[in-house]
């Protein structure tokens, strides 16, 4: 090892290793898909093995040509390139499931394709919803904790090749989960409709991702853990936890796609809302406050307004937010006693939801006029605010009385809507408008009035969306519980339907309204890449004479 | 039958469990409130401003 460089000498173990389990992968994938009688089965048996075949053929002209070696003097950025392009093409990917599904409630005669099943509501909503949850807000979470552990303790990703095979590996487990859920496997849970085995290739690449995130913590120079990574473990490791519990179950056969969980009943109704309900407060939120803790104080070049606050918010927040589960299952056969107790502390979650919120906005003290000259920071002004605004709605939501009116109605689509489109979708562009200049060495984004147009065309989406939401919502839920003199119920469920109908068409625009948004901040994004580096912009403002002052950088 | 009743267990993992998880929680808050710790909240309040956008560690 010379001084001028760290990079490693020989193949290091971790890749061999990861080759070593892709050759195995290919194998034990082809005779999966020899032997199985389910066709479902096969399917993915040669998903699997496409892509442990493309991996293994990678890795040979890699390991051949001596990479994969790599420098401990600097941060592992590729990754998280990688990662900023997948979050882009998921959120375009699966914000336009979204809209296209709510055209399918906004025209069913039109858009009901009985010859094509895999175009039905019931195959593409989970579609729409792992696309957006897992797919975008996983990469966007994956390829920010990746940058942001990176910068805060002052080390690079450990584990060598392995941060890319979290990243490719979840790619791959995005691909099974979509293609399942076009041909129909699925296991019925809601937010964890994967089968049993698309559920261990994910446990599998979840544990590669926390040992990655904690042997980075680990090989820190910084001595204290940032608050940002406390809330990106919490994310990683319940979000571990979760998975496994609510998707034990016994496989049919090992060559059978499907399973039967291990719970029934109302054991399997409250396990099933543990995991959905702390899906939102892991993964939409947990994740996505450690985004906020270090992107809005980096952009508006101002210290966290109480360190003391986000350590107290992040303690009461994980151990309220586990608790608030069964609020999803009032009047239902779960004892009252537990629904009163996923209600009293979602209630609770007020407080240090709030905590955050003006935590995160105070951030902003001495510099509010950043708001009006930079639309990035507005962005994620604006999903603080939604943050604000969803953690109040839902509280109130979870209320048995309030409960009785709004639950199985669109006004619970709204709620989560304003959270998803609001909060989590305008966090992760903010962060990500914030990384590409970082990432891909330019003095800036291409263009800010574009940054302007996503702005205010998508908070126009959110207020359509969200509004249309709030009326049907509570229309619906009044026309469900009418009675006539007699006593009998005033309306038929497709009465009700019917009467969503310019709702729904106004949530429509709202969403094309949102996806446009997306669409405007992919192209900007591509533009901002395409541009000249700043070594390369430093040059030519210098001119031909004085070269050599850059090449010294 | 004698010895581990659903009653004991529950009465255990109740109570057990709200004073086990609020000493945590108040460990945390301690932390948190502890005047030795104000300066080095004040330095990692400031972390995240330090110009580390290059790819060198």
């Amino acid at each position: 090892m010379t001084a001028i460089t760290a990079r490693q000498e020989d193949t290091p173990f971790g890749a061999i290793l990861l080759f070593t389990f892709c050759a195995v992968g290919a194998l034990v994938s082809l005779l999966a898909a020899a032997f199985t009688q389910d066709p479902s089965f096969r399917l993915h048996g040669y998903v699997f093995l496409g892509a442990f075949v493309l991996a293994s053929s990678v890795m040979t002209v890699g390991l051949s040509s001596g990479r994969f070696r790599f420098d401990a003097g600097r941060y592992e950025d590729g990754v998280i390139r990688a990662g900023v392009i997948a979050t882009m093409f998921w959120a375009v990917v699966g914000l336009l499931a979204g809209v296209f599904i709510a055209a399918q409630l906004s025209w069913p005669a039109q858009l009901y394709f009985p010859e094509a099943g895999w175009l039905n509501f019931g195959r593409l909503r989970p579609l729409h919803t792992s696309g957006v949850i897992f797919a975008f807000g996983g990469n966007a979470l994956i390829a920010t904790s990746f940058y942001v552990v990176q910068r805060t303790c002052k080390a690079r990703l450990a584990g060598g090749i392995w941060p890319w095979f979290v990243f490719w590996g979840y790619q791959l487990f995005i691909v099974l989960a979509a293609t399942g859920y076009l041909a129909g496997i699925t296991q019925s849970k809601e937010y964890a409709e994967p089968e049993w085995y698309v559920d261990l290739w994910l446990t599998v690449v979840w544990v590669a991702y926390l040992l990655v995130f904690l042997g980075t913590i680990w090989k820190r120079k910084e001595p204290h853990i940032y608050v940002a990574n406390w809330f990106y473990l919490a994310f990683i490791v319940t979000i571990a936890m979760l998975h496994i519990v609510n998707n034990l179950a016994m496989p049919v056969s090992l060559l059978n796609h499907t399973s039967y969980s291990v719970f029934s009943g109302v054991q399997d109704a409250l396990v099933q809302w543990w995991y959905g309900h702390n899906a939102v407060g892991f993964f939409l939120t947990a994740g996505f406050l450690a985004m906020m803790y270090y992107f809005v104080p980096k952009r508006v070049e101002r210290p966290v307004y109480s360190y003391r606050l986000s350590i107290v918010h992040f303690w009461a927040l994980i151990f309220i937010y586990i608790w608030a589960g069964p609020h999803h299952l009032h009047f239902t056969a779960l004892p009252q006693w537990a629904q009163t107790l996923g209600m009293t502390f979602s209630i609770m979650l007020w407080m240090p939801s709030w905590g955050g919120m003006i935590n995160g906005l105070m951030t902003l003290s001495g510099a509010w006029d950043k708001l009006r000259t930079d639309p990035v920071v507005r962005m994620m002004v604006v999903s603080i605010a939604f943050y604000g605004m969803a953690t109040f709605e839902g509280p109130l939501m979870s209320i048995r009385a309030v409960n009785s009116l709004s639950h199985y109605t669109d006004w619970g689509i709204g709620h989560v809507h304003s959270g998803a489109l609001g909060w989590v979708g305008f966090i992760s562009f903010g962060a990500i408008y914030c990384m590409v200049p970082w990432l891909w060495k330019k003095s800036g984004l291409y263009s800010n009035r574009l940054v302007e147009w996503h702005f205010w065309i998508a908070t126009t989406g959110i207020l359509l969306y969200i509004c249309a939401m709030w009326v049907s919502g509570i229309m619906e839920g009044l026309m469900w519980r009418e009675y006539t003199p007699q006593g009998f119920l005033a309306n038929s469920f497709v009465e009700t339907v019917a009467a969503k109908h310019i709702e729904n068409v106004i949530r429509t625009l709202g969403g094309l309204m949102y996806l446009s948004g997306a669409v405007i901040m992919a192209y900007n994004l591509w533009r901002t890449i395409r541009m000249p580096s700043l070594a390369q912009s430093e040059a030519a403002a210098a001119g031909p004479a004085a070269p050599v002052a850059i090449a010294a950088e | 039958m004698s010895g581990l009743e659903y009653e004991t267990v529950a009465r255990f993992a109740q109570q057990g469990g709200t004073l086990y998880f609020a000493a945590i929680f108040l460990a945390g808050l301690i932390y948190a409130l502890w005047p030795k710790n104000k300066e080095a909240f004040q330095r990692l309040a400031q972390l995240p401003l330090e110009k580390d956008e290059s790819d060198h560690v």
